[in-house]
């Protein structure tokens, strides 16, 4: 993940920029204006790459799901960890305020519905399965099956089955 | 099923899927967070959850089954999209959504509903404290506030959209984007199709003359 890899060695840099923000206050007076504008700029770059971070982690709620791989979570600080949870608390209420009883998942249904049934390939061993018509079927990986799309979004999600596009 | 606006309608489930799509198209188009429904979206929730019970009923292997089962699919995409997209605009725009909000007038409607209010507050307070706490309080002490409001870019209201007229207007007033040019008039026929900039029909979209599309 290269864009991790940038925003890690970024934050390095950051943590600079953030110290040569506060030494440059202590300088001569005669220099004080041209300080603020580049204490200001500074500031500006801070934030803005700060809130960029941000704006890829929430769109790693919305690809991923709400438990994020330990290879992430490695890049991320402690704050963003708690940002994201607490990100991932209010659109979880959000949701549930939102279709009646359990309310609405709105992680799904990311594309228009082209097909009532879909192919799929089982990618890890997940065991008996059963769809609505009463039947189970066996998913064991590498298999491979055609099955009513509504039911398979949960399992596509977790990584158990993997849509097949021909 | 009725509607509880204050017009109070009664509309056909067409209708109220019809509305629906209405409401997700013109949000998708425009640039700024408009009006929420929220009578439409209980309604359509209200109407999901018949259907859903129904073909528990149903015979299996009927075919009238799979067809409503598609429909199913269908309305609950385009509802997840329409309140996505309201999400993202109210991520993307959020301090202005709730300075707009917060300032709004008594009879005026809203452009938040009262969930999606809570989750733009908790978006703004949970942005709000990491940035403090990351960087801002390790600032100069002159610097440590910073206002978001000023930050965090407005919507485009001089974008151009696409939209179809519903019901005839006359002399909406046309303003000059350059200064060389001059205001102008034109009016609206309907059914006639128009590329336009959306400061200019702001109103008609909130009224429902024109869709956009």
């Amino acid at each position: 993940r290269q864009a991790l890899e940038e925003m890690r060695a970024l934050y390095e840099r950051n943590q600079a920029d953030v110290s040569e923000a506060k030494s440059g206050r202590t300088d001569l007076i005669f220099l004080i204006r041209f300080r603020h504008c580049c204490l200001l700029r500074n500031q500006r770059c801070v934030l803005a790459y700060l809130y960029d971070r941000l704006l890829r982690i929430r769109a790693l709620r919305w690809e991923y799901g709400s438990v994020l791989p330990n290879t992430i979570q490695f890049h991320m600080s402690a704050e963003e960890v708690e940002w994201f949870n607490r990100y991932k608390k209010s659109l979880a209420t959000y949701m549930r305020s939102v279709g009646g009883e359990e309310g609405l998942d709105l992680t799904q249904d990311i594309k228009p519905p082209k097909s009532l049934y879909i192919e799929v390939r089982c990618l890890k061993d997940y065991g008996e399965f059963e769809i609505d018509d009463g039947t189970t079927i066996l998913l064991k990986k590498n298999s491979q099956h055609f099955l009513p799309r509504w039911k398979c979004e949960q399992l596509i999600r977790q990584g158990v089955l993997e849509h097949i596009l021909s | 099923d009725s509607d509880e606006g204050s017009e109070e309608l009664v509309l056909t489930p067409a209708q109220l899927i019809r509305s629906l799509e209405q409401a997700w198209l013109n949000e998708k188009f425009a640039p700024e967070l408009l009006e929420s429904k929220p009578e439409i979206i209980e309604c359509v929730v209200e109407q999901l959850d018949h259907m859903e019970a129904n073909l528990k009923r149903a015979k299996k292997g009927d075919l009238k089954v799979s067809v409503h089962r598609m429909e199913i699919e269908r309305i609950r995409y385009v509802l997840s999209s329409y309140l996505r997209c309201r999400l993202v605009k109210i991520e993307k725009f959020f301090p202005h959504v709730l300075e707009k909000e917060k300032s709004r007038a008594e009879g005026e409607p809203s452009i938040l509903s009262p969930e999606e209010f809570a989750f733009a507050k908790e978006y703004m307070a949970n942005t709000e404290t990491y940035l403090k706490n990351v960087a801002l309080k390790h600032m100069p002490p002159n610097l440590q506030k910073v206002s978001l409001l000023k930050s965090v870019p407005k919507p485009n209201l001089d974008s151009f959209v696409f939209l179809r007229v519903l019901e005839r207007q006359e002399n909406i007033l046309v303003e000059p984007e350059t200064d060389e040019q001059r205001e102008y008039t034109i009016d609206l026929e309907e059914g006639s199709q128009h590329l336009i900039r959306y400061k200019t029909i702001a109103p008609l979209v909130a009224s429902g003359a024109v869709q956009l599309i």
